[in-house]
C-alpha cells in the first residue's frame, strides 16, 4: 500500500534499524536529563535554544495580554476611581510610618555605629514585568522580561509589595526565570518575628510552606509571621515570608509539623523586585566551613570530639 | 495512500512544507496560555504521532528529538524530559502504522491513546524520580482529549492531500 506514494521506498539506502536509532535518543535524552539536573551544565544549549523560542513564546502570549489589555479598558473609569481613591488611603495610612522611616534609618544607622555593629545594607533592586507563568506543572516557576541585558543573574532574591516572592533560577539574554518560594524543596532561611527563633521554610509545592525541623515543644503560635533571617547571604534579612496557618504536634515524631502560607501574592501578581545581589559575607569560621543547613551533624560530631579530648 | 487504507479514495502526496508548518503550529499551539487549564492536550505530541503514523519515511525519531528540546527549553522542564517521551512516541506510532491504517478513525483514536497516555506518564515518571511534585490527576486528561481529537486532527492535517469528487476528465489530476 505503500508504494502508491509517488516516491518509490528506498530500497537499499535503509539507515541505521529503528531500534538502533531508538536506543541511540533514548540514550542521549536520559544523559542531557541526568546532566542538565544533577550538573548544570547545559545552560550554553539552553540559553541558545531560548533565544529561538524565546520570540515565539512572547508572539504566543499576545492574545493572552491583548484579552488582558482589553479587560482592563471595559474595567473603565468607575473602577480606576475607586482604585486610585483606594490606593490613596492606604498611602495615607502608611504616611506616619515611612515619613518617620527615613529619621528611623539614619538614627538606627547612628546607634549602629556606636555600637560598632556593621551597617544595614540597603535594598536596590529592579521592578520587572512577569511576562507568564512557566508551562512546566511540575514546579512552580514564573518568567520575568529582564535578562543578562539587564545584568541580573542567577541566585538573586524577588520580592513584591508585601513580601519575597522567590529566587532568580535561571537567567536567559532578554528574560529570567523566578522559582517562587512554594516551589518544592525551595528553602528560605527565615525568622519568627515575635521570638526571634530561627528556622528555614521549605516549599511544598501546593502553594504552601512547611517550617522543618522545630521542636514539638517550639514556642510557635498561628499567625506568627516569619521574616528572612539574612544568614544564607542572598536574602536581605527582615523580608516578610509567611505565615503560619496551622500546627500539628504528634507526640509520635520529634519535630512539629507547621504549615504557613505565603505573605507575598507568591500566585498572582503583575510585577515584582528582583533584588540586587547581596554583598559578600565575611568568611565563614573553619570549622563550620559546610552548608549552614546541612553542617548539623558534622557540627555535633566535632563538639562530641572537643568534649572527648577535652575529657582526655 | 489512502486516509484508511480500506478506503478506496486515493490521496495526493504530502508536501513537506506542510509537514513542517503544522508541526510548528502545534508547537505555537502548546505555547498559548492556556496550558494550566486541565484537559488541555498536548498537540505536538498529538501532531507528531500523526505524522509518525502516516508518514514515517520523512518524520520520525528524529525531529521528535528536535521538537523534545524546543518543549523542553519552552517550558523550562529539565532538558531531556520531552525529547524522552518523544523519541518512544514516535517509535511506537511508526512500529504501528503499517497496522493502525487498517482501522477506522474511532479504532484509530483508540490504538493512539495508549502512546499518548504513556508519553505523559513517562514524563510524569522521570520527574517524579528526581523530587518533582506531583501535578495532580488534571495532568492525564489531556492525553483523552487529544485521542478524541485525533478524529478532526486527522481530517484537517489531511486536507491538503484531498483531492475534488468530482474530477474534471479533461484535467484527471
Amino acid at each position: 500500500m505503500a508504494g502508491l506514494n509517488h516516491a518509490p521506498p528506498p530500497f537499499f539506502k535503509r539507515g541505521p534499524a529503528p531500534l538502533a536509532l531508538l536506543t541511540f535518543y533514548i540514550a542521549i535524552s536520559l544523559a542531557i536529563f541526568v546532566v542538565d539536573l544533577r550538573l548544570k551544565s547545559l545552560e550554553l544549549l539552553r540559553q541558545s535554544i531560548a533565544l529561538v523560542v524565546d520570540p515565539v513564546q512572547r508572539v504566543a502570549q499576545t492574545p493572552g495580554s491583548l484579552v488582558d489589555y482589553a479587560a482592563s479598558y471595559i474595567h473603565g473609569m468607575r473602577g480606576l476611581q475607586q482604585e486610585n481613591m483606594e490606593l490613596k488611603h492606604s498611602q495615607l495610612t502608611t504616611a506616619p510610618n515611612l515619613q518617620r522611616l527615613a529619621q528611623l534609618e539614619s538614627e538606627n544607622e547612628r546607634l549602629r555605629k556606636l555600637l560598632a555593629v556593621k551597617e544595614r545594607e540597603k535594598a536596590n533592586g529592579q521592578v520587572t514585568q512577569i511576562m507568564y507563568t512557566a508551562r512546566d506543572p511540575f514546579s512552580r516557576k514564573i518568567i520575568v522580561d529582564k535578562g543578562q541585558q539587564a545584568g541580573i543573574i542567577a541566585g538573586q532574591p524577588a520580592i513584591d509589595e508585601a513580601g519575597v516572592v522567590g529566587q532568580v533560577t535561571r537567567v536567559f539574554p532578554f528574560s529570567a526565570e523566578i522559582t517562587l518560594i512554594t516551589d518544592k524543596d525551595q528553602v528560605v532561611p527565615v525568622q519568627v518575628v515575635r521570638s526571634g527563633q530561627r528556622s528555614v521554610v521549605f516549599g511544598l509545592g501546593n502553594g504552601q510552606l512547611e517550617l522543618r525541623y522545630m521542636p514539638a515543644n517550639a514556642d510557635i503560635q498561628v499567625g506568627d509571621v516569619l521574616v528572612t533571617s539574612g544568614l544564607d547571604g542572598i536574602y536581605l534579612p527582615g523580608f516578610p515570608v509567611a505565615k503560619i496557618v496551622n500546627i500539628e504536634r504528634d507526640s509520635a515524631y520529634s519535630f512539629a509539623r507547621i504549615f504557613c502560607t505565603p505573605i507575598a501574592g507568591v500566585e498572582n501578581f503583575g510585577e515584582v523586585m528582583i533584588l540586587d545581589p547581596r554583598l559578600a559575607l565575611p568568611p565563614a569560621p573553619p570549622v563550620s566551613s559546610g552548608r549552614p543547613g546541612s553542617s548539623d551533624k558534622p557540627a555535633l560530631r566535632n563538639k562530641k570530639k572537643k568534649l572527648a579530648s577535652k575529657e582526655n | 495512500m489512502q486516509p484508511t487504507f480500506s478506503s478506496s479514495r486515493i490521496l495526493l502526496p504530502v508536501r513537506p512544507w506542510f509537514i513542517f508548518f503544522s508541526l510548528i503550529a502545534a508547537a505555537l499551539l502548546n505555547f498559548l496560555p492556556t496550558a494550566h487549564w486541565p484537559g488541555v492536550p498536548d498537540w505536538v505530541a498529538l501532531v507528531l504521532c500523526f505524522w509518525c503514523v502516516r508518514e514515517f519515511r520523512r518524520v520520525g525519531m528524529g525531529w521528535a528529538f528536535v521538537l523534545g528540546l524546543l518543549m523542553d527549553v519552552a517550558d523550562g522542564a529539565v532538558l531531556g524530559q520531552h525529547c524522552f517521551a518523544y523519541v518512544l512516541l514516535a517509535y511506537t506510532a511508526t512500529a504501528l502504522s503499517r497496522r493502525i491504517l487498517w482501522f477506522p478513525l474511532i479504532q484509530q483514536a483508540l490504538q493512539i491513546m495508549p502512546l499518548l497516555l504513556g508519553a505523559q506518564i513517562f514524563q510524569a515518571l522521570m520527574r517524579l524520580a528526581v523530587g518533582a511534585d506531583f501535578p495532580g490527576w488534571g495532568y492525564f486528561i489531556g492525553p483523552f482529549v487529544a485521542t478524541l481529537l485525533w478524529i478532526p486532527a486527522t481530517f484537517i492535517l489531511l486536507l491538503p492531500q484531498y483531492r475534488p469528487v468530482e474530477q474534471d476528465p479533461n484535467r484527471p489530476i
